[in-house]
């Protein structure tokens, strides 16, 4: 791993942390994981970065919440956070970082359609395989229902998708050495 | 909003922060398997009389919340209607003992120190090929871009607004996002300049 | 000394540099240029940041291709803006990064932190956060975080371009008291008029390399 592995990972700690400065929308009293721009950090450290230097940026987050850093959106952090009902969504973000990442590498050329859907894939369906079981089993929810609440967030999600496929894009354009 | 560390000599400022990582992870999951009020309400009391102890003032506490302030009425709007008032203050009181304690360890820990003991305990995992000290310098790195990404994207969303775009997330994304790469670049630079051995 | 022979420079098919040979011994050095005209690129060469596509590069000695840690360890580089130079989010804890990488112990550390703090008149910003610096302060935080590393030579690739006129006028005063070799890469050409040789880049060759006296008209006529 070379200096510039390492610096790229730290911004991309950064940048999934700044990410959730951006106020999130809560609801249900903070019984369900709320909506925030973070896991758009997730796309991008994957997609930019790749599979191993994008999942080490995440792991390091996680870790850093873990120790107590109040990284989360909302100022969340510690490991209280960690075993209520998001997290295990929080817990699949440096798996879902590392898929998307190997997806998109492997297939640098593909069209921005086909990034953008293993993006998704990884960002969304990886993290709702690994999440929505976690929150029906702690928030004594059963996973009928988590499943229902979990399409309210699918919106929210696909704009993030799109987003991210486009700077990850654009940044390979303007940096195609990363 | 991470450099909290006030300096002082109290005992908690001297606690070494191993010790300190591992009660604050421990109150926070017993605060989050208990269910009652009551012991919810005297976590608070008892996380402000920490506060005393460390001789951190009152206004420094309230500060920690105050960017929450909104959520917290909101979250407390919503378990009021749906769920009736002691859940409300139930799921407030806990969130706000969760957030000063973890803070509490922030503010008594200088980062280096935090950092430091991390990385002692990282050595453990050094024969699956963790290297701590590089992990330690991601971490204080990644500390330190916090606030430069967002002076970087106040920036942006100025330059944006002269051209009427800062209502655009891609307009302000993408050169947001390319600052931050060219910045990563150079920090690598000055790092190797200053002597890094990777 | 820092001796350059027949050092040409390109980025992929895109020359920057062509074929310069310099021998740098004087204390005051300046290098100007038009943006874009190489001398940045000339600035990374000297401390190994940037390797020579041909000929060599050598400090002391030193190749910079095959010694580069003794090269780091003897050329301390200042860049444009502070914010990417500080490495740590604490002001005490930057200055002791560079010792740390040289291997000093803890309490030359400690006495070369406070020396260095004293000297610049910062010991109250010790345990402040970098970040919350003024600019002026950030660039001088970062030229000491250099100078606690000892370096014989110091290269500065335009220190000043960022600050307002009287943290342009400190910095030059502090570049001006430094024991050191220094080699500053610069647009403000009223900071170099006492130096002891500017040196002009242009298009990737050096134009012009004399005395203030007759580089400085020499250049002014260039852009003109």
């Amino acid at each position: 791993m070379t200096i510039k592995d390492i610096v790229y990972i730290a911004l991309f700690v950064a940048l999934t942390a700044a990410l959730g400065l951006m106020p999130p929308i809560a609801f249900a009293g903070g019984a369900l994981p709320p909506i925030t721009a973070q896991s758009l950090g997730v796309m991008l450290a994957g997609s930019v970065l790749g599979a191993k230097r994008g999942g080490y940026a995440l792991l390091l987050f996680v870790a850093l919440v873990a120790m107590g850093f109040p990284l989360l959106s909302g100022g969340r952090g510690g490991f209280g956070v960690l075993l209520g009902t998001s997290g295990g969504f929080i817990l699949a973000w440096p798996i879902c970082a590392a898929v998307i990442g190997h997806l998109v590498h492997k297939n640098a050329n593909a069209n921005i359609w086909v990034t953008g859907g293993m993006i998704a894939f990884g960002g969304i369906l990886v993290m709702y395989t690994l999440g929505i079981p976690w929150m029906a089993v702690v928030g004594k929810l059963g996973l009928d229902k988590s499943l229902a609440i979990m399409v309210a967030y699918i919106p929210g999600d696909l704009v993030k998708v799109v987003l991210a496929t486009v700077i990850a894009r654009g940044l390979r354009r303007a940096y195609p050495n990363i | 909003m991470l450099d909290l560390y006030t300096p002082g000599t109290s005992m908690l400022h001297r606690m070494s922060p191993g010790p300190k990582m591992a009660a604050l992870a421990i109150a926070a999951t017993a605060l989050f398997l208990q269910e009652s009020l009551l012991v919810t309400a005297l976590a608070v009391v008892a996380i402000l009389a920490l506060y005393r102890v460390a001789n951190i003032p009152m206004k420094t506490a309230l500060a920690q919340i105050r960017p929450l302030m909104w959520i917290f009425v909101i979250f407390f709007a919503v378990q009021w209607y749906f769920s009736g008032l002691t859940l409300a203050a139930y799921v407030v009181l806990r969130l706000a003992a969760l957030i000063l304690l973890a803070s509490l360890v922030t503010l008594t820990t200088r980062a280096s120190d935090m950092i430091d003991s991390m990385t002692r305990a990282l050595r453990l995992f050094k024969p699956i090929g963790v290297n701590p000290d590089k992990v330690s310098l991601a971490i204080s790195l990644a500390l330190r871009f916090i606030p430069v990404l967002g002076r970087i994207a106040t920036e942006v969303r100025e330059a944006q607004k002269t051209r009427g775009l800062e209502r655009s997330i891609i307009a302000v994304a993408m050169p947001l996002a390319i600052r931050a790469i060219k910045m990563a670049d150079d920090v690598s630079d000055a790092i190797e300049s200053r002597g890094y051995r990777s | 000394m820092i001796d350059l022979k027949n050092v040409s420079l390109s980025f992929g098919d895109h020359p920057v540099l062509h074929n310069i040979s310099l021998s740098l011994s004087e204390r005051r050095i300046a290098v100007i240029g038009a943006n874009g005209s190489g001398k940045s690129s000339f600035a990374r060469l000297l401390n190994g940041l940037a390797l020579p596509t041909s000929g060599t590069v050598s400090v002391d000695g030193f190749d910079t291709k095959k010694q580069g840690k003794d090269v780091r360890g003897r050329v301390g580089f200042v860049f444009q803006n502070p914010d990417n130079q500080i490495v740590f989010p604490v002001v005490e804890e930057d200055l002791a990064f560079g010792m740390k990488n040289l291997g000093l112990d803890k309490a030359t550390i400690a006495t070369r932190t406070t020396e260095i703090l004293e000297r610049y008149d910062m010991q109250h910003l010790r345990e402040h956060p970098a970040h919350l610096l003024s600019g002026g302060q950030k660039q001088l935080l970062a030229i000491s975080g250099v100078l606690v590393m000892a370096p014989a030579y110091v290269v500065l690739d335009e220190p000043t371009t960022l600050l307002d006129l009287r943290n342009k006028r400190r910095i030059a005063r502090v570049l001006n008291a430094l024991d050191q070799t220094i080699i500053h890469v610069t647009h403000d050409l009223d900071q170099i008029a006492d130096y002891d040789r500017v040196i002009v880049i242009d298009e990737g060759r050096v134009a012009c390399d004399a005395t203030p006296a007759k580089a400085i008209p020499f250049y002014q006529e260039l852009m003109a």
